[in-house]
């Protein structure tokens, strides 16, 4: 049963007004493209090419190192330069192979693939895995694995999740107004390997013109429905979209499948249309380059392992140095402390900001308000697990269901004091998590 | 530009409600019983509530700094006890007392805790207490009009009902301590802080509510001519004493009331059954300040009886 919305959640401003209107806008990298070999949840990647091989764009560049990884494509034509350690966006050095742009984006001619209809389950499995998908909303987890659960015939909804919650961030915005027949197309092909299923997209109301276009396009799709969802933090969240979207709530336990649902999001999907359909490999995504330090806010068609410096200038560089730059939403992306790092393929956005909201905050007393525990989409008690965090008490953390964050930072956001709830309880799962490896 | 960007924890917005402003709201919300008060009972209750919240500030000034702490006077917590004590003591008490009030109030049940937020006890209603423990004398004598008498509570104790003005008493034309008067006045403070998204209805209302019952219920076997679910006694009893003020502005203090939901409606009709059990059957006529320290002791049990149910495990989603 659809409930088009969960309990708890916040409404932060959107700011979705800077970019909204400005339509997606081809980029061509001028300098070094830069290719982690993880850029997904799972095994790195492993080089196939070495220093000084010439590589085409949609040339296969590193195989996935595991059923659990991802293969890696060049993005342009030019010259393996290295292949060395490098920041990525989240502030960790990995391996990444370094291209020298010829600047000529000779492509590889890509095979003939076969029309859908002919296609059998594993071979459109196989093209999405082959082509590198992941999860492009943020967590980069393969998507021919999440596409693969043990029981296929149990899946009864596949869900496009199209809210795009975090404030700022209009890409998937974008690609519904554009192109919305590209994802339709990719919800297509994911249905065909779910013979049971139903395809929903999840959009917020807030996206009003998205809602129409893809009820147009539906309307003669039996298997498929559009679902207006409420306007609210964290309605995104894979727990929190399942709920909204069919009633049915996994914990942390869980996985989406345990309640018969797959979750892609909408870069997601089209990318699995365009690896299974037209058979190119996953190379560029939409960025939303935003926040109120850059002259023009836009939305832009990035290849992957462009430097993120050179995004910022195609949307007109910087007014005046910003104080914080995040990769990713504002809710849950990563302060940068450089952006001469490449865009990877869960890189949804660079937003830069001229005053760091949250820079000399004073954290005071917890004053029991409760405001965090009526925030917390999981339901439980953000200030006390805080607290517990912070004494190290990993017994009673798990006991108060600690577990069960998701980290959305709704607690951190309303909290009247300024706790740093979400860090303190993050740190924790961490911690509980690594511990659980050891035994 | 490299060295300049600022690195933190998501997220990365925060929303402009502080723990001052918070504090801040609650002190503006009293002002209408405040001013009432002045109104009512002349310029020993501006004295009263000036030298209250002086003393309360002054306390936490001196403590924190005696104590090498971070001075948090300016988070407005101290103000909010000074006055609510203030607003809890009758006109006619000596200004000492109420200093004295505060002392206690920030020293013994604040600080000596650990400071906002650890106190398990309303700061204002422990000193309360122990003001009307040690001083029984001028913390229950009333001079109204230049007379002594009992409040309509301690007509209605002694069963005499037909003494009793509910018009007044909403308006608050009666003996009774400095802000507990006037219903009216705490009701506008009351709808400020609900519209300002500072306190919900959950414990003032399960509180009044079950209060109400309770006394509809076992009035009558406490007061003669008052039936089953009298109105008129009814009314008396929740317009009179320091009901009011209690299930608005000190039942709802949130560091002394339960965190979760649940806990704050068990929280609620605990207090209405024991201020319903002082008010009728205790000694004195008064029992609202009592329920709600006995039950901000008990607020810890009652939290960990109601613990939401995480979602996704079979609680509320």
């Amino acid at each position: 049963m659809a409930l088009l919305t969960f309990k708890g959640g916040i409404h932060p401003d959107d700011g979705k007004r800077l970019a909204k209107d400005a339509a997606i806008v081809d980029v061509k990298p001028k300098g070094d493209l830069v290719y982690p070999l993880s850029q997904h949840i799972g095994a790195p990647a492993s080089p196939i090419v070495a220093k000084g091989d010439r590589v085409l764009r949609g040339q296969k560049i590193a195989e996935a190192g595991g059923f659990v990884s991802a293969p890696v494509y060049a993005s342009v034509s030019g010259t393996v330069k290295a292949i060395e350690p490098h920041f990525n966006p989240t502030g960790a050095k990995v391996n990444c192979i370094v291209v020298e742009n010829d600047g000529e984006y000779e492509e590889v001619e890509y095979a003939p693939v076969k029309p859908l209809e002919e296609m059998t389950k594993e071979e459109i499995l196989g093209a999405i895995g082959e082509a590198g998908v992941v999860g492009m909303g943020g967590a980069g987890f393969p998507t021919r694995v999440k596409l693969s659960p043990k029981e296929p015939e149990k899946i009864d909804y596949i869900i496009a999740n199209c809210a795009e919650c975090e404030p700022y961030i209009t890409a998937d915005y974008r690609r519904m107004m554009e192109t919305p027949e590209l994802l339709v197309g990719g919800m297509k092909v994911i249905l065909s390997i779910f013979d049971h299923a139903k395809g929903i997209f999840g959009v917020e109301d807030n996206k009003p013109d998205c809602i129409e276009k893809l009820k147009e396009l539906v309307k003669d799709e039996p298997r498929m429905e559009v679902m207006a969802l409420k306007t609210k933090y964290p309605q995104g969240a894979e727990r929190q979209l399942i709920y909204a979207a069919t009633g049915r709530a996994i914990n942390s336990t869980m996985l989406p499948a345990d309640a018969g649902c797959v979750v892609d999001n909408v870069e997601t999907m089209i990318n699995v249309y365009q690896a299974v359909v037209k058979g190119m490999p996953s190379i560029e995504r939409i960025v939303t380059v935003s926040g109120d330090a850059v002259n023009k806010p836009g939305n832009f068609r990035a290849p992957f392992g462009m430097n993120q410096m050179e995004l910022v200038e195609a949307a007109g560089g910087f007014k005046e140095e910003p104080e914080k730059v995040i990769s990713g939403g504002p809710m849950m992306g990563f302060a940068m402390f450089t952006l001469d790092v490449p865009v990877t393929k869960t890189s949804s956005s660079i937003l830069s900001f001229l005053k760091d909201p949250v820079k000399g905050l004073d954290e005071t007393a917890c004053i029991n308000c409760g405001r965090c525990v009526e925030a917390c989409p999981s339901r439980i008690i953000p200030s006390r697990l805080a607290d517990y965090a912070q004494h190290h008490n990993d017994v009673a953390f798990e006991k108060m269901n600690g577990m069960e964050c998701v980290e959305c930072g709704s607690c951190s956001y309303v909290c009247p004091a300024k706790r740093p709830l979400k860090q303190a309880i993050g740190s924790m799962r961490k911690i509980v998590l690594a511990n659980r490896r050891k035994k | 530009m490299e060295n300049k960007l600022n690195i933190s924890s998501s997220p990365h917005i925060r929303s402009k409600v502080t723990s001052s402003n918070i504090m801040l709201m609650v002190t503006i919300a009293l002002l209408p019983a405040s001013a009432f008060g002045v109104y009512n009972f002349g310029v020993n209750a501006l004295l009263m509530l000036i030298i209250t919240t002086a003393a309360a500030v002054l306390t936490e000034y001196i403590y924190e700094k005696l104590m090498h702490k971070k001075i948090t006077i300016g988070d407005f917590s101290a103000v909010v006890t000074g006055l609510l004590l203030g607003l809890n003591m009758p006109p006619t008490a000596p200004l000492w007392m109420g200093a004295l009030g505060s002392v206690f109030g920030i020293l013994i049940v604040k600080q000596l805790f650990g400071g906002l937020g650890q106190n398990f006890m309303n700061p204002a209603l422990g000193a309360r207490c122990f003001l009307l423990i040690s001083f029984t004398g001028p913390m229950t004598r009333f001079i109204y009009d230049g007379e002594t008498g009992p409040t309509p509570l301690a007509y209605i104790k002694e069963g005499s009902m037909s003494s009793i003005n509910s018009m007044d008493m909403l308006i608050g034309r009666i003996p009774g301590t400095i802000g507990e008067t006037s219903v009216l006045a705490i009701i506008i403070g009351a709808i400020f802080l609900i519209l300002m998204g500072i306190i919900d209805l959950r414990i003032p209302g399960t509180y009044i509510v079950t209060f109400a019952v309770f006394v509809g219920i076992f009035g009558q076997f406490t007061a003669a001519d008052v039936g089953l679910f009298d109105p008129h006694y009814i009314t008396a009893q929740l317009c009179g004493g320091g009901l009011m003020l209690g299930a608005w502005f000190m039942a709802t203090d949130y560091v002394t009331s339960p965190i979760t939901k649940q806990g704050q409606i068990v929280f609620g009709i605990l207090l209405g059954v024991l201020t319903g059990l002082f008010r009728l059957f205790g000694g004195s006529a008064e029992g609202v300040s009592y329920a709600i320290i006995i039950s901000n002791l008990l607020v810890p049990h009652i939290e960990r009886l109601t613990l939401p149910k995480p979602f996704g495990k079979g609680g509320e989603k």
